[in-house]
């Protein structure tokens, strides 16, 4: 495989292009209401109302307006765009029909609707553009090009630079800058290294990363090709949850499809860069998206984390100097290869720089998948993209994070979505959760809701949050039912205190967060619930100091 | 190998490259509560009673598993630092049933001498009273979930010591606990050696030789006659 060989595979898929192209959105959401047999029955009608010349049904990836699948999109060649919503596999004559001028009562949507029109593309891209099972789609939009370009124009120091220069940072969570990740592993000693994309999402409410994966599984790959070329690594491997079974046989066929093209395993592009991807399915545990967990999972242990340091960056897998980076990080690599990092660095902030995808959820209007320059005011998202609360409400909160996150209130909204000024918030960016809340939430559900994910999810290794969690769920779970007291309260604020400062991994340090954030901004909610203390100094409610600090 | 130069809660002292704060401190006289660590095992910082404050590092660190550096200062011990200790050992006693008046390790348990040497006097949360039960099936030693703290000294000297890998640890959060080879009766395991070290490993009467408990104790009355049969009769057997 050389540049032509790959750019004549884009202009033959280019030159095959039809005049219509029927886009079904082929994604797990919309595949849960039946977007496979919607595929299969407008295939069939093209077919029996002779289209089958000017019209071309294609299986996309997500196109992000999951609440209101299942989506169909159509392109015509004269640039006019169309969009299809809550599609019934029955819907697909009138759709076909519709093309030709026929009459068509299917729900239509507006593809200059805010909710797509706000948003900027650089990791969803190709989402709802590509068929996800076809290298020859991605190859045709520019795919593998980075990877040429890394490959042969930069040296693995250039590539990390140019990565530094635009100012990414880690998606998982952490927002660590990822040149300086990068960097640090290129420079450690070893003769054998390994790249690792975490695909381990699991935060309640998020499914950026499935996306991304179901819908684009090369942008991935290359990605961590130009990764692996970057820091000296030969081999990757890719963690997804075993709860992703599309996203898992989408890569598996890009995977198949990279080999046979010589994009992944020996002499990529002939040059004597090497690179493996497998991919390892995770079993269930969320503490194995923190990276020392996955790292034991891969290597076939128990899946808990340990003490760093020693940092994957120098000691890994099998001890080796090992690249970890999320579904999303690598994801923004080919395009920040191919655009030039001034060109990235110029979306977003100061300090937060690119773009972000979200999953908003919750009490919202609109329903899914946006991705919006860092910065952007939160209310823009909620109010104009996401259309505010359904059914008239207020919107009370926007929790982002996840459990390791917290809740927003609503006096806060037009703080910019960044790294800093969400954690100034007590929340963090988290890997892209956005759960709105209405004014019918009771904050101190949330609280526990959270809670009782940590403690089930701890892993059990380290007592502050193997046992700390079930305490704080306790005790919050105690105000809910009416039966505690401000000594209670006291007693859950200590906990917190203490397990975010001793546990072992980010899992403790962040599980009080969620509790922590809605203490901060809805007190009164936990007030409201408590209990005079009978055993008080004066009966009525203050607690004694002394039995508080013991 | 070169020397370090640090101090510890002020005391300037040297310790080799490469040993643990937990290491440099002992040399010193220095005593920093542990719990999952065991001298001759590796570390696996999980118990987090070794925490400590390192000047320049925001987060507290496990001494067990921080390596010294030049002219790293440690301090072992604070108001702050005697808190958490206490709210740990308070967490470990109410997530078990660990009832030291009729336990074989009482007055011999870390984790009872652990709560005393801390001023550990009550436990402010809620008892889980989980329902744990206790393995007897193996024909030497025995292991009651209900005292079990977690701290897998016995799976690492099972693993790294012994090398026999019987012992390993299934279960997340609370519900996580010890198991022999695939969750399987100890006494049917085949992978066990009957070596022992798992107990002397435990800090806690979680696992302890049988004969041991209160109300175990057999006495073989067989073993008088045989002596005197010994004796009288010239004869090695027992009566009948």
């Amino acid at each position: 495989m050389q540049l032509d060989d790959l750019n004549a595979i884009a202009e033959k898929e280019k030159a095959a292009a039809k005049k219509i192209c029927l886009r079904t959105c082929m994604s797990a959401g919309c595949m849960s209401s039946r977007a496979d047999v919607i595929k299969k029955n407008l295939d069939a009608e093209v077919k029996a109302q002779g289209m089958e010349a000017e019209v071309e049904v294609r299986r996309v990836g997500c196109m992000g307006f999951c609440g209101q699948g299942p989506l169909v999109g159509v392109d015509h060649d004269d640039g006019r765009e169309e969009l299809f919503e809550f599609v019934k596999p029955e819907d697909a004559p009138a759709i076909v029909s519709s093309l030709k001028g026929g009459p068509c009562d299917v729900h239509r949507g507006d593809p200059k609707h805010p909710f797509f029109a706000k948003q900027v593309k650089i990791v969803r891209a190709n989402g709802g553009i590509v068929d996800p099972e076809s290298i020859e789609d991605y190859i045709a939009v520019g795919g593998y090009q980075a990877l040429h370009q890394a490959l042969t124009e930069l040296k693995p120091a250039e590539v990390v630079e140019a990565i530094t220069k635009s100012g990414l940072r880690g998606r998982g969570g952490a927002g660590y800058p990822t040149g300086l990740k990068w960097g640090t592993v290129a420079k450690s000693a070893g003769n054998k290294k390994y790249v690792v994309c975490n695909g381990d999402e699991g935060d309640p409410g998020a499914f950026m990363d499935r996306s991304v994966l179901e819908s684009d599984p090369h942008l991935v790959l290359e990605g961590m090709a130009i990764a692996a070329y970057a820091v000296g690594a030969d081999q990757g491997f890719l963690y997804v949850r075993a709860e992703y079974p599309l996203a898992i046989s989408r890569l598996q066929i890009a995977i198949k499809q990279a080999k046979q093209l010589g994009l992944l395993g020996g002499g990529i592009f002939e040059t004597p860069f090497i690179f493996n991807v497998d991919i390892r399915i995770g079993a269930g545990a969320f503490v194995c998206g923190e990276e020392t967990a996955l790292m034991a999972s891969v290597e076939g242990k128990r899946g808990t984390p340990r003490p760093r340091p020693p940092f994957p960056a120098e000691s890994g897998l099998w001890g080796c100097p090992t690249l970890i980076n999320n579904v999303e990080t690598f994801a923004n690599i080919a395009p920040i290869i191919a655009n030039g990092a001034e060109w990235y660095a110029s979306f977003g902030t100061e300090k937060s720089k690119g773009t972000k995808v979200f999953a908003l959820t919750g009490k919202i209007t609109n329903n899914g998948l946006i991705e919006v320059p860092m910065g952007i005011p939160l209310r823009q998202i909620v109010e104009e993209m996401g259309g505010g609360a359904p059914d008239g409400r207020q919107i009370k909160s926007v929790q982002t994070g996840g459990p390791s996150g917290g809740c927003i209130p609503a006096q806060h909204l037009d703080t910019p979505v960044d790294y800093e000024s969400l954690t100034k918030l007590g929340s963090i960016m988290g890997s892209g959760g956005m759960v709105v809340m209405d004014d019918t939430t009771n904050m101190v559900e949330i609280a526990k809701f959270y809670m009782e994910f940590c403690m089930d999810e701890s892993c059990g290794k380290c007592i502050p949050c193997r046992a700390g969690t079930v305490q704080m769920h306790n005790l919050l779970d105690k105000i809910l039912k009416r039966k505690a007291t401000a000594r209670d309260l006291a007693k859950l604020e200590e906990l917190c205190d203490m397990v975010k400062n001793t546990s072992l991994c980010g899992l403790g340090q962040t599980a009080p967060n969620p509790t922590l954030s809605t203490l901060r901004f809805f007190r009164n909610e936990y007030e409201q619930l408590l209990q005079p203390d009978k055993f008080g100094p004066r009966g009525n409610g203050e607690p004694k100091k002394a039995s508080v600090a013991a | 190998m070169a020397a370090k130069t640090l101090t510890i809660d002020g005391k300037p002292i040297t310790a080799e490259e490469g040993a643990t704060v937990l290491q440099a401190a002992d040399e010193a006289g220095i005593k920093i509560p542990t719990l999952c660590h065991l001298d001759g095992v590796y570390d696996v910082g999980a118990c987090r009673l070794c925490l400590v404050e390192v000047t320049g590092v925001a987060k507290l660190l496990p001494a067990c598993t921080t390596r010294v550096a030049e002219g790293m200062e440690v301090k072992t011990d604070s108001e702050r630092l005697r808190k958490y200790r206490r709210i740990t050992l308070e967490l470990l006693f109410a997530e078990r049933n660990h009832v030291c008046a009729v336990c074989v390790a009482n007055g011999h348990c870390e984790l009872q001498t652990l709560a005393y040497s801390q001023g550990m006097d009550h436990v402010r949360y809620e008892y889980l009273f989980p329902k744990w039960g206790v393995d007897t099936t193996h024909r030497l030693f025995g292991m009651d979930h209900n005292r079990c703290v977690l701290c897998t000294r016995c799976v690492r000297v099972c693993w790294h010591v012994e090398g026999a890998g019987t012992k390993n640890v299934a279960g997340r959060g609370t519900r996580s606990h010890i198991i022999t080879d695939l969750a399987m009766p100890w006494g049917e395991s085949d992978s066990c050696t009957q070596c022992g070290k798992c107990v002397q490993a435990c800090p806690t009467g979680a696992l302890f030789h049988k004969g041991s408990t209160t109300g175990e104790m057999e006495r073989d009355r067989g073993k008088l006659e045989f002596i005197v049969t010994a004796r009288e009769k010239k004869q090695w057997v027992t009566a009948d």
